[in-house]
């Protein structure tokens, strides 16, 4: 007994070794994912956050086919750097909606304008209600709704050039 | 020139290490008395090398020697002097640097001071400190060399992170080092024990200044951290069990529990291999926070740099030293003889208590942390934080704060029940009076741990002034003294705590100049809204005037900071400290037409926190003191004899 | 406290530095007037983690998404809703990660276990080392 507990410390801290070791290996994962993605889209209506596109409400989104939605602001850098990826995406024949978080009309038709504008509609999120709503956890995020209005797959962080192929095939996926 | 010149003495301090190292292994393996006479002057020369390769890297910090990398990326030259100063440990390698020569400094002095070991487990221990600061050199030296330079040299520095610019910076990560590494000298003397198998009440004696004096400092750097988080973060919190203040905390409750078994050691000649596995674990834990911080497998609120490389050199360290200790453990200890048992009620058995508390909060804080580690290994994220360690330390902690108070009340073998609860009938009492008190006062308006808090505060500081009790008080040893004002500052602390936690009010509000807020009988007048421009930031102030029920009015100035270098925005908090309070004014955005954001807070008798934490530390300077002192008294007496 | 300790919140520089320009949602800093709801709604936000820094509740972030998350709170327990009805919707969303308060979720049971064992475990290394009765 007593000779177990002396080699107790040591089978513990073998543990603990073992912990940190898989903490450090582990690519770093701070991405915390929605729960919704599978579910369907929470209702809402949002007023229009750009002068030449219409508001958004959630049940035009399901439209028989697959459609992705952007999270993005006028105010947040990495949006600005995604736009070329959106634009490249809509020549591909992807249908794009938007929701402008905590943002002003004036500063989204200045980034539209600077950035290109790929979206059909834009409603505008002054709270980040939908956002929280929708289990994201902030800009730029993308999610591919089918056609039923399901939510089918959430992309974190800024769509890359070489993400573009991935992102046709979910929305392909989710037909 | 002062770079290479630092590198210089790093490398030959290193050198030095592995001599010493070398020395101490040969010495006591072939039993040669000339290879252990050289062990004590090379661990000065040691140490007197790492203090001259920090002095090194704090001249390049002031001179702004923008052709040193470190410099250039942590500093800036239109820094007021403190901050270049202080900004030789405000990154990573610089507070590395700041490590090793805390060990080195240790280990001379351990060679200077220590007298009272024996000599073969006194070279043993030197022998240990050299090994661990080998590890720490070699990780300075391949991993993150401080002196490196660039070329061409940098036009200016990128500045030091805003949050840091504090004098706070200045005093905080020095003393929590000098306690963390300080805690690498009982970690050294628990291997040079275990090595000559001497595990004994002489090496309790010989090792207890030296827990004690890191604990000193240890206790001091959590408290000033605590404070400075406090008004740096700007919402009132003082504690937020982040990993980073968790990483901090578990070396101090392993060395509380330390410091009292080393006491049973000492007096009794009991809980041998538990005193040396915590003489272990302190340093182990030092080890495993500077691991969690560096790494980052876990985020925190506080800024450090992080960099996953770095993380597997200092876990390998970690593997080589707290494994090697772990198993030299095994192999060893059971050649040590197991004291006799104690009585029920006695002070070893309070102590022991005392011992199991704190390792079971110390276990759970060590749970608590790392177990997000564990789900997302299994691909499950949770989050741990305040309402678990509150939930569950909180209690525990209540009951140990009990047994504090109870312990020296309690004589050393054998007690009578009987007797000690009677010398607990002042405390007793007090406790139901504060229990009808706070009941009466603010049943139903507060929590329950911040009810229990003030009951068991109350009782516990009447229980840590006890031993006082009809004693004569020029007589009492000083090293009692320190027991009292150490075990009375956790009280003060504790109701402070429970103060906060109950009796806070706060009050946010948008106010346009010459509004008027109030919160908890203050009356805030907001005058103007102001920029103005600092050493290198330029801020927007609030001028507003406060006064309490009808008293003169005392302007407040907190500001909202802007540095451009690195761009970043910090709250400056208003703090006006009265005897019973603290207001904590801060000012936030602009909310709409002109109106302003405030946070207020009167936070009554929170200040007691940091006042209780600053009397644990005087406890264990009395302490220090007394017990030298007398070992000096005895060492005059002894020689006086002899002449 | 902090190692190099507590050398702070870096957390508070990135959503500074790319935070909307907006000002902050109603309730993010105002109180609800009834003190009791205020309680609970507070007592609510210390123990939901924000999403856009790094360890903090949404209590004490300056982050804006915090913010909204404040104000969202703060209006659904004025509208009635329960504390833990939200948590729950919160956790539907975000995962068991956004919650500090342990849920009932198991895998974290053995949290709430392990102060029994950390007891145990004392109590069997203490066997045998205190005597039962003090001899007379």
């Amino acid at each position: 007994m007593r000779k177990l507990l002396i080699w107790l410390p040591l089978a513990l801290f073998a543990g603990f070794f073992i912990l940190f070791a898989s903490g450090l290996l582990k690519p770093d994962d701070r991405v915390i994912t929605s729960k919704q993605v599978g579910k369907t889209l929470p209702d809402f209506t949002l007023p229009p956050a750009a002068s030449d596109r219409p508001a958004l409400m959630s049940r035009e989104l399901a439209t028989g086919k697959p459609r992705l939605l952007n999270i993005f602001a006028s105010w947040c850098v990495p949006c600005a750097a995604e736009a070329p990826q959106l634009l490249a995406l809509k020549r591909a024949g992807v249908e794009i909606d938007a929701i402008a978080i905590r943002d002003a009309r004036e500063d989204v038709d200045r980034f539209l304008a600077r950035y290109g504008n790929p979206y059909d509609r834009i409603g505008l999120d002054a709270r980040s209600s939908v956002q929280i709503a929708l289990g994201s956890s902030g800009v730029p995020e993308s999610f591919v709704i089918d056609g039923k209005g399901r939510i089918a797959y959430q992309h974190v962080g800024d769509i890359r050039a070489d993400d573009i192929p991935m992102i046709l095939q979910q929305l392909e996926d989710a037909r | 020139m002062i770079a290479e010149a630092g590198l210089v003495a790093l490398w030959l301090a290193a050198a030095l290490a592995f001599l010493q190292l070398g020395l101490v292994a040969f010495g006591l393996a072939g039993k040669k008395s000339e290879l252990l006479e050289a062990v004590r002057p090379v661990a000065v020369a040691q140490g007197a090398l790492t203090t001259i390769a920090f002095t090194a890297l704090i001249a390049l910090f002031m001179r702004s020697d923008m052709s040193v990398l470190l410099v250039a990326n942590n500093s800036h030259s239109m820094k007021p002097w403190l901050y270049k100063f202080a900004g030789t440990w405000g990154n990573h390698e610089g507070s590395m640097l700041l490590w090793v020569t805390v060990m080195g400094v240790a280990g001379a002095a351990v060679a200077l001071f220590e007298r009272a070991l024996r000599r073969d487990t006194h070279m043993a221990t030197l022998g240990g400190q050299a090994a661990i600061s080998l590890g720490f050199y070699a990780f300075l030296l391949f991993a993150s060399n401080p002196f490196a330079r660039i070329n061409p040299p940098a036009a200016d520095g990128q500045g030091l992170n805003p949050l840091l610019q504090d004098p706070g910076l200045a005093f905080h990560p020095p003393t929590l080092y000098l306690g963390y590494v300080g805690l690498s000298v009982a970690f050294s003397f628990a291997i040079g024990a275990l090595l000559t198998r001497q595990v004994d009440a002489s090496f309790a004696r010989a090792m207890r200044p030296w827990v004690l004096a890191a604990w000193i400092l240890l206790t001091l750097g959590i408290t000033a951290g605590s404070y400075w988080a406090y008004y740096e973060l700007g919402w009132g919190g003082w504690w937020f069990w982040d990993p980073v203040e968790n990483a901090s905390l578990m070396p101090w409750l392993a060395a509380t529990a330390l410091l009292h078994s080393v006491t049973v050691l000492a007096t009794r000649d009991a809980l041998r291999a538990w005193t040396v596995m915590l003489a272990v674990i302190a340093f182990s834990m030092s080890m495993v926070g500077t691991f969690l911080v560096r790494s980052g497998i876990l985020t925190s609120v506080h800024a450090f740099a992080v960099d996953p490389e770095r993380g597997s050199f200092i876990l390998v360290l970690l593997g080589i030293y707290i494994g090697g200790a772990l198993a030299l453990f095994g192999w060893r200890v059971g050649a040590v003889r197991e004291g006799a048992p104690f009585e029920l009620v006695s002070r070893e058995t309070m102590l022991v208590v005392n011992n199991l508390l704190l390792s079971v909060i110390l276990g759970l804080v060590l749970i608590g942390t790392l177990y997000p580690l564990l789900t997302e290994a299994f691909g499950h994220k949770v989050s741990v934080g305040a309402p678990y360690f509150d939930r569950i330390a909180g209690p525990i902690a209540l009951i140990l704060m009990i047994v504090m108070a109870a312990g020296p009340l309690t004589r050393w073998r054998r007690d009578n029940l009987a007797e000690v609860g009677r010398r607990l009938i002042v405390p007793a009492v007090i406790a139901m009076i504060a229990f009808a008190a706070v009941a009466i006062l603010a049943w139903g308006r507060i929590g329950v741990l911040p009810f229990l808090g003030l009951v068991i505060a109350l009782a516990v500081a009447a229980g840590s002034v006890a031993p006082l009790w009809k004693r004569n008080l020029r007589r009492t040893p000083l090293f009692t003294w320190g027991m009292v004002v150490a075990h009375l500052g956790c009280a003060v602390s504790l109701a402070g705590m429970a103060c906060d936690s109950a009796f806070t009010v706060e009050k946010l509000a948008a106010v346009r100049p010459g509004d008027v807020v109030e919160a908890a009988g203050w009356k805030l007048r907001l005058t103007r809204i102001v920029p103005i421009a600092g050493d290198n930031w330029t801020a927007l102030q609030a001028d507003m005037e406060a006064s309490r029920n009808g008293g003169p009015p005392v302007m407040l100035h907190p500001q909202s900071r802007f540095f451009p270098s690195p761009p970043t925005t910090t709250t400056e908090a208003a703090l006006l400290t009265r005897w019973n309070g603290q207001l904590y004014v801060v000012l936030g955005q602009e909310a709409d037409q002109g109106r302003w954001q405030l946070r207020v807070w009167w936070k009554p008798f929170v200040t007691l926190i940091w006042f209780g934490g600053a009397l644990v530390a005087l406890g264990g300077a009395l302490a220090l003191v007394g017990r030298e002192r007398r070992g000096w008294l005895l060492k005059w007496r002894g020689k006086a004899a002899v002449a | 406290m902090k190692a190099l300790l507590t050398l702070f919140a870096l957390l508070l520089t990135p959503p500074l530095l790319a935070q909307s320009a907006l000002p902050p949602a109603p309730y993010a800093d105002r109180q609800i007037s009834d003190p009791a709801l205020e309680r609970k709604a507070k007592a609510l936000m210390e123990t939901i983690r924000c999403l856009t820094c790094q360890s903090q509740s949404i209590a004490d972030s300056n982050a804006s998404m915090a913010g909204d998350m404040r104000s969202q709170i703060r209006e659904r327990i004025m509208a009635g809703e329960e504390p833990e009805h939200i948590r729950r919707w919160l956790i539907e969303r975000y995962g068991d990660w956004v919650s500090y308060e342990p849920t009932a979720d198991p895998v974290l049971w053995p949290l709430w276990g392990a102060p029994l064992l950390l007891i145990g475990l004392g109590l069997l290394l203490l066997r045998g080392r205190i005597k039962r009765k003090a001899r007379r």
